[in-house]
C-alpha cells in the first residue's frame, strides 16, 4: 500500500516535469513560429530611417501609421484589392455551389461509366497544373481573355476535383434512406438536393468555401501569368510587382504584406475548425 | 393449374422490372446531368490542354506564326544543349531532398507535442498553422526581409558570433534560404500527423508500457508504424509540391544569383513567357510531369514495403 503511493508520487512528478518540458518546448517553439508575423508588423509601423538599426528597434517609435497611407499613393493598391476580391468571392460561391451539384451526381447516382468518371476525376487531382498552363495561356490568347479575369473565374463553373471529392465524400455519411423518404414525399432529385442535402451538408460546404477563399486569395501563379496591366492584377501579384518597383523600402513592402494577410488570418481565426476538418478527411482518405 | 398459377406471377414481375428498369434508366439520366459540369470543365480546361501540351512540345513555335514539327528535338536539346535545364533539375532534387523530410521530421515533432494533452492546444495549434494558411508572396516577401544581409537572422546570428552569409545574394546561400524559409510551413503537413496522432488506439499504447516501454520506445514501435499511412500520404503530396516549387523562387531571387535556385517550374516559365519558346517550355513540362508520375509510382510501389493499414493484417 505505502509502496504503491510513493510510486505513483514519483509517477506523478515524472509526468508533471514531463508536462513542463512539452509546454516549455511548445511555447518556445510557438513563438519561433509567430515571430515573422511580429516582425512584419513591427517593420510596417517603421519610419525609414528605423529599419535597419542594430539592435533591432522591436517596437516602432514614432509609429508611422502614414506608411499605410503611403502604400496606396504609389501603387494602384486599391485596384488590387477590388480584383482580388471580386475574384476570390467569384470563385467561392461558384465553385462552392457546382461541386455541390457535381458532388450529389457521383455521391448518388449510379450511371454507365459513373465510377470510370469518378476515378478519372481523383487522377484530375494528381495532374500538377503546370503541365497544361502553356496551352491554357494561348486558348485563352484565342479567346481574347488574357489580362481579364474570365481565366481565374470561369473554371469555377465546373467545380474542381478536390471540392467534389471533398463534399462527395460527406455527402455518402449521409443516409439514402433521407433521399427516399423525400422522393415518397414526391421530391425530385433537384429539390432533394436544395432542400434536404444542402442544409445537411453545411459543415462540408463550409470547409470548401474556406479553402476556396484561401486558395483564391494566395493564388499567384495563374493571375501572375494571365494578367499583366498593374491596374488589373490581384493583390498577390502586386505584391511582387511592387517588390520590383521599391526594393528596399521594406517598411511599404511590410505594410502591403500585412494588409494582403489580414483577411486571411481574420477568415482563418473564425473558420478554423472547418479547415481542420477539411484536412482530416483528406488525411483519411490516403 | 400449376401453369396457370405461373403465368398470373409471371406478368406482374415482367410488367414491375419494366417499371424498375425505367426508372433506373431516368435517374441514370439524372447522375450524368449532375455531373455534366465537372465532365465540360474537365475536357476544356484539363484535357484539351493536356492533349495539346503533348502535340506542342513536338513543335518549334514562338506562339505566333507557323508551328513546325521537330520531333523529338525539344527533347534532345534540354539533355545536350541547356545547361539551365540541368541546373534546374539539380536545384528542384536538392530543394526537394532536404525540404521534405526537414518538414516531415519537424512536423511530426510538433504534432507529436500537441498531442499530449496540453493546455491551451488550440492557440499552440493556430501558431503552428498560420504561416500555412498565409502562405504567398506576402510571406515571401517578409523572409527576403529576415534574410536580409542585415536582416533579423543575421542580427541573431550575430549576437552568437556568426557572421551572416549574404542569403538570396549568395550563389551558396540562396538556395539553403529558400529552404530555410520552407520549414515555416509545415502546417498543413503537421494537421495531417495530428489527426493521425488521435486515430492511435490508447490500449496500444497501455499495452507497451505494461511491456515496460519508455516513452521514446514508444514512439518508435507503436506511434511510428501506426503513422505509416499518414507519413506516406505527406511524403507523396510533399514531393509532388516540392517539384513545383515556383513562388518562393521567382518572388525572393528570380532564379538566381546565376542559376542558384532556378527550379524547373521556373526554367519553363521564362521560356515560354519570356523567350516565347512555346514548345520547348511544353517539352520541359512534360519531362516534368513525367519525373512526377515515376517518383509518386515507385513510392506506391514501395509503400508496401512499409507503410501499416489497419485490418490489413488479418491472417
Amino acid at each position: 500500500m505505502t509502496v504503491d503511493t510513493t510510486g505513483n508520487e514519483a509517477e506523478r512528478s515524472r509526468t508533471l516535469g514531463w508536462r513542463l518540458l512539452i509546454l516549455a518546448l511548445l511555447i518556445v517553439g510557438s513563438l519561433i513560429y509567430a515571430f515573422p508575423f511580429f516582425w512584419m508588423i513591427s517593420t510596417s509601423l517603421k519610419i525609414p530611417q528605423n529599419i535597419y538599426l542594430d539592435p533591432p528597434q522591436w517596437i516602432p517609435d514614432p509609429i508611422a501609421w502614414d506608411n499605410y497611407n503611403q502604400i496606396f499613393d504609389i501603387g494602384p493598391v486599391w485596384a488590387w484589392i477590388w480584383n482580388s476580391t471580386v475574384i476570390t468571392a467569384s470563385s467561392v460561391v461558384l465553385r462552392t455551389l457546382s461541386s455541390l451539384i457535381v458532388a450529389y451526381g457521383f455521391a448518388r447516382f449510379a450511371f454507365p461509366g459513373s465510377r470510370m468518371l469518378f476515378i478519372l476525376l481523383l487522377s484530375s487531382l494528381m495532374l500538377p497544373g503546370h503541365v497544361t498552363i502553356i496551352p491554357r495561356f494561348l486558348m485563352f490568347r484565342d479567346w481574347h481573355w488574357l489580362d481579364t479575369f474570365w481565366p481565374l473565374i470561369a473554371p469555377n463553373f465546373f467545380s474542381t476535383a478536390f471540392a467534389v471529392f471533398l463534399i462527395r465524400q460527406f455527402l455518402m455519411t449521409l443516409p439514402r434512406e433521407l433521399d427516399e423518404a423525400a422522393e415518397i414525399d414526391g421530391a425530385n432529385t433537384w429539390d432533394i438536393l436544395w432542400r434536404l442535402l444542402l442544409p445537411l451538408s453545411k459543415p462540408a460546404i463550409a470547409t470548401v468555401a474556406v479553402f476556396t477563399f484561401i486558395d483564391a486569395w494566395n493564388d499567384f501563379f495563374e493571375p501572375f501569368i494571365f494578367l499583366s496591366t498593374p491596374n488589373n492584377l490581384t493583390l498577390a501579384v502586386g505584391i511582387r510587382w511592387f517588390r520590383t518597383q521599391y526594393e528596399t523600402q521594406f517598411h511599404l513592402m511590410m505594410a502591403i504584406s500585412v494588409v494582403s494577410v489580414m483577411p486571411i488570418i481574420i477568415a482563418f481565426l473564425f473558420t478554423q475548425k472547418y479547415f481542420i476538418r477539411g484536412i482530416a478527411l483528406t488525411g483519411l482518405k490516403s | 393449374m400449376n401453369n396457370f398459377a405461373g403465368k398470373i406471377e409471371l406478368r406482374p414481375q415482367r410488367q414491375w422490372w419494366r417499371f424498375r428498369w425505367q426508372r433506373v434508366r431516368r435517374r441514370e439520366w439524372y447522375g450524368l446531368l449532375y455531373v455534366a459540369p465537372w465532365l465540360i470543365g474537365f475536357l476544356i480546361f484539363i484535357a484539351y490542354p493536356f492533349i495539346w501540351s503533348i502535340q506542342l512540345s513536338f513543335m518549334d513555335w514562338k506562339g505566333i506564326g507557323t508551328p513546325r514539327y521537330i520531333g523529338w528535338a525539344n527533347y534532345v536539346r534540354m539533355f545536350t544543349d541547356d545547361d539551365a535545364f540541368l541546373y534546374s533539375i539539380r536545384n528542384t532534387i536538392a530543394y526537394t531532398a532536404v525540404h521534405v523530410p526537414g518538414m516531415m521530421f519537424l512536423a511530426f515533432i510538433v504534432a507529436l507535442l500537441l498531442n499530449q494533452r496540453v493546455r491551451f492546444m488550440p492557440l499552440f495549434r493556430t501558431l503552428f498553422y498560420l504561416p500555412s494558411v498565409t502562405s504567398g508572396v506576402a510571406t515571401v516577401v517578409l523572409w527576403v526581409w529576415i534574410l536580409h544581409p542585415t536582416g533579423l537572422l543575421n542580427r541573431a546570428l550575430a549576437t552568437v558570433g556568426i557572421a551572416g552569409p549574404n542569403w538570396f545574394g549568395s550563389t551558396t546561400w540562396a538556395l539553403p534560404g529558400l529552404v530555410l524559409m520552407s520549414f515555416w510551413n509545415i502546417g498543413t503537413t503537421m494537421l495531417i500527423y495530428l489527426a493521425g496522432l488521435q486515430g492511435v488506439p490508447q490500449q496500444l499504447y497501455d499495452a507497451a508500457e505494461i511491456d515496460g516501454a519508455n516513452a521514446l520506445q514508444r514512439v518508435r514501435y507503436v506511434t511510428l508504424p501506426m503513422m505509416t499511412p499518414s507519413i506516406f500520404l505527406t511524403l507523396v503530396l510533399g514531393i509532388i509540391g516540392s517539384f513545383q516549387v515556383f513562388t518562393a523562387a521567382l518572388v525572393a531571387t528570380e532564379g538566381g544569383p546565376g542559376y542558384a535556385t532556378l527550379f524547373v517550374l521556373l526554367h519553363i516559365y521564362y521560356n515560354a513567357f519570356r523567350f516565347f519558346r512555346m514548345g520547348y517550355a511544353s517539352a520541359i513540362a512534360w519531362v516534368l510531369f513525367l519525373i512526377i508520375m515515376i517518383f509518386t509510382a515507385l513510392q506506391f510501389w514501395l509503400a508496401s514495403r512499409w507503410v501499416y493499414y489497419e485490418g490489413e493484417q488479418t491472417k
